[in-house]
């Protein structure tokens, strides 16, 4: 279970790298939406390990988050306004 | 033997997820690495969020695990194709290697893959 978590960690850490380095800005987006995805799943993993049932709702959380964030970003990019 | 069928697609998907994320750091261009991020981490997350669901079963763990995954299931794709056609419209460069742009040719803009 341990292992399991810092493998997850230890990808977490090359959307790091993706993020600090990245050439273009959609690079940085993609690669912290990822990251996000990453940590919902840690959290989900963490709350099965001690079985508390809210890290889950927390696991929801971040996926909808990073979800409207990155639509968000990909409207900005594509020229529009978000209302169109 | 439910347990074991769990850890095994817990298993599969964080060796999913670390490969989607080996994928982001060494792919040559921008649409590539999504690519090979989102599919994988799609699948992987998906599968650990199933394997929760197997070893809990029907508690408030399991029931929320199982709705994580529809939420996963339908967020980054959707997320990774609109970021994609965003960044095709704004002129991020392919990679020099692609053979063909359908999607800029068909729009009658200059081509936007990377010179050799």
């Amino acid at each position: 279970m341990t292992i399991l978590i810092v493998l997850l960690v230890l990808g977490a850490f090359f959307c790091l790298y993706r993020v600090l380095r990245g050439p273009s800005i959609p690079d940085r987006v993609i690669a912290v939406d990822v990251m996000a995805v990453i940590f919902s799943s840690i959290t989900a993993l963490m709350g099965l390990r001690l079985r508390l049932a809210y890290l889950l709702d927390l696991s929801i959380a971040l996926a909808i988050i990073s979800f409207v964030a990155t639509l968000a970003l990909a409207k900005y990019l594509s020229g529009r306004s978000l209302d169109d | 033997m439910t347990d074991t069928i769990g850890w095994f697609f817990i298993v599969a998907g964080v060796v999913f997820n670390l490969l989607g994320c080996l994928g982001l750091v060494r792919f040559p261009d921008l649409y590539n690495r999504m690519q090979a991020a989102t599919k994988s981490v799609t699948l992987g997350t998906c599968g650990i969020l199933f394997g929760i669901f197997l070893i809990a079963g029907f508690d408030s763990l399991g029931i929320k695990a199982l709705v994580a995954v529809l939420f996963v299931i339908f967020n980054l794709p959707v997320a990774s194709h609109a970021l994609s056609r965003g960044s095709l419209l704004f002129g991020v460069k392919l990679w020099r290697g692609t053979i063909r742009d359908e999607f800029t040719a068909d729009r009658g803009a200059d081509s936007i893959i990377e010179e050799q």
